[in-house]
């Protein structure tokens, strides 16, 4: 069926390239973001809908039901997951997209024609395969499938160099002879390479690695557009690949660190390794009744909510804890380091889910300066982005990063699980200074204790 | 198309993608990667045209599969962006203007 001639078609295509762009604009700004995220669903909707109508498909209803299948499994899952879930589901679908366009490009070797479209073929195959991989291993590190702590071995970097050495010949020969068993073979060293590539990667730095991966999926993307002649897979994955350039960075800057430190500091030995050693440090253990009379008796009180309270499902409590403390005349705000969660801005929205008021959200540059005036700073689940070692350790791994300066509250309460270290695996000097006090347990029970020690006061 | 077409669009399209998300807050990060994270799920376009053009049955059966994994990633990629905002959108009225407003409204 061709009911489209090529001029419509192109003008469609235009149309969707055009709604792609308003939508990462639209999703640029707090206001617009929601609409942005929908007008990019209509562009792919025109897309998906121009494609039927325009090429010369055989196997349409194949076809149909294939996508009624991707359709079935991915929205249910996208509708149910639990908000602190979503970075592994954000990874896994970027994984997905990867492998898709890996093997558009296996598929279309036999029709390819000239070096250049071969030479796209191969930066498909390899860039997809990374990227699905990678996201595999991210997800499982996310999941907890698998440890979050950099996996690494001995000989690691003489692997990986074999690996990409393997690739580079690998590609090499399928330009030359276009076969697409050579080609399988370059799949599955990229499969090898993403994997190696993400492995040795610290928990703490898994999010900058979503998002370059969602990079590479981008360029992918890019180069089947050019492998099929399709202009709008160049402008969409072309887009992303630039936009998620800008935005890995930002991110990195966020947390002080630079992209290539993350991605092959491990083979430098310098990554996040951490340990999971528990200290015998003595530390000054407290009760919700002695939190909640700090609370209560406090002028000034800043939260710092990290993903333990994500976790323990608490921020419903924590935003009620707030409100009773308001109540009694209290000033309260939410310190929100800029990757509290698991992901840049993931806090923001755990928090909005519990309607906590945005002007009570603080972001960090404003809040620092503000923790001397505050006479309780309550650090809810979170160790590293309040860890002082980022600023006084000059070895450690979270070195640079920008911190919660807590340490400058008159008190400060730790609602912590255990003595655990947090997520990069650093023990924090903060828990033993004289000032600070530790209340153990699940953040969401602690917090509902304290909440109600304040409400009987 | 001829290359040199399609080298333009390319690196034009590289200055857009630079420029439309230059000054994004970090609250927005997250629901940014997401949404750009969908909009790559557009492979789709490029699956069912391989899978439209398959007459040996592997090939239909490995494009049916790739149409399966663009459209999870294009659904999916979607709808969870959208549940992300559904919390920002709750409490619009009180959202004060952020550092992207100047950069997106022209």
């Amino acid at each position: 069926m061709s009911v489209l001639d090529p001029a419509w078609t192109a003008l469609l295509y235009l149309v969707a390239a055009v709604f792609f762009i308003l939508a990462l604009r639209g999703l640029s700004s707090p206001r617009t973001a929601r609409r942005g995220n929908l007008v990019g669903a209509a562009g792919a909707v025109i897309a998906v809908v121009t494609v039927f109508l325009s090429a010369r498909l055989e196997n349409i209803p194949w076809i149909l039901a294939a996508i009624a299948v991707g359709a079935a499994v991915a929205a249910p899952v996208a509708r149910r997951v639990k908000m602190t879930q979503m970075p592994q589901l954000v990874a896994l679908f970027n994984g997905v997209g990867g492998g898709a366009a890996a093997l558009v490009a296996l598929l279309e070797l036999p029709h390819a024609d000239g070096p250049w479209v071969r030479l796209a073929i191969v930066f498909t195959l390899l860039v997809g395969a990374v990227s699905f991989a990678g996201s595999g291993v991210t997800f499982a590190k996310l999941q907890e499938l698998m440890t979050t702590r950099p996996v690494l071995f001995p000989g690691l970097p003489v692997v990986m160099a074999a690996v990409l050495l393997a690739s580079v010949a690998a590609a090499a020969a399928v330009m030359v002879t276009g076969s697409t068993a050579l080609a399988v073979l370059l799949l599955v060293l990229g499969l090898a390479a993403g994997a190696l590539l993400v492995l040795p990667v610290g928990g703490a730095d898994v999010p900058i690695v979503i998002s370059l991966l969602n990079v590479f999926t981008g360029l992918a993307v890019a180069a089947s557009g050019l492998v099929l002649g399709n202009v709008l897979l160049v402008v969409a994955g072309t887009l992303v690949g630039a936009s998620g350039t800008i935005l890995t960075r930002a991110m990195a800057a966020a947390m002080g660190r630079s992209v290539a430190g993350i991605m092959f500091g491990a083979f430098r030995g310098s990554s996040t390794a951490g340990s999971t050693a528990v200290s015998e440090r003595p530390v000054r253990s407290s009760t919700p009744e002695d939190v909640a009379v700090l609370l209560r008796y406090a002028q000034r009180v800043i939260i710092v909510p990290g993903y333990g309270l994500a976790v323990a499902q608490g921020q419903h409590t924590a935003a009620e804890l707030a409100q009773a403390l308001e109540a009694r005349g209290i000033e309260v705000d939410f310190a929100i380091h800029p990757v509290a969660g698991r992901m840049p801005g993931h806090m923001n929205v755990l928090l909005a889910e519990a309607n906590v008021p945005y002007e009570s959200l603080k972001e960090m540059v404003e809040i620092n300066p503000e923790f001397k005036t505050a006479d309780v700073a309550l650090v809810v689940g979170a160790n590293d982005v309040v860890n002082p070692a980022a600023k006084t350790t000059a070895g450690s791994p979270i070195y640079g990063m920008p911190i919660l300066e807590v340490a400058a509250a008159r008190q400060v309460v730790f609602l912590k699980r255990s003595m655990r270290p947090g997520f990069a695996g650093i023990e924090n000097d903060l828990l033993y200074e004289p000032q600070t006090s530790l209340l153990f347990g699940d953040a969401k029970d602690s917090l509902a204790q304290v909440l109600g020690a304040v409400k009987s006061l | 198309m001829d290359g040199m077409s399609l080298l333009t669009i390319t690196v034009l399209a590289v200055f857009v993608g630079f420029e439309v998300v230059s000054k994004v807050s970090s609250t927005l990060h997250t629901p940014l990667m997401s949404g750009a994270n969908a909009i790559h799920g557009i492979i789709l376009v490029g699956a069912i045209i391989v899978a439209g053009q398959a007459t040996d049955p592997w090939v239909l059966t490995v494009a049916l599969l790739a149409v399966v994994l663009a459209t999870a990633n294009l659904v999916g990629g979607f709808v969870v962006t959208d549940r992300m905002l559904h919390m920002f959108h709750a409490r619009k009225d009180a959202a004060r203007p952020a550092a992207g407003d100047k950069a997106a409204g022209k």
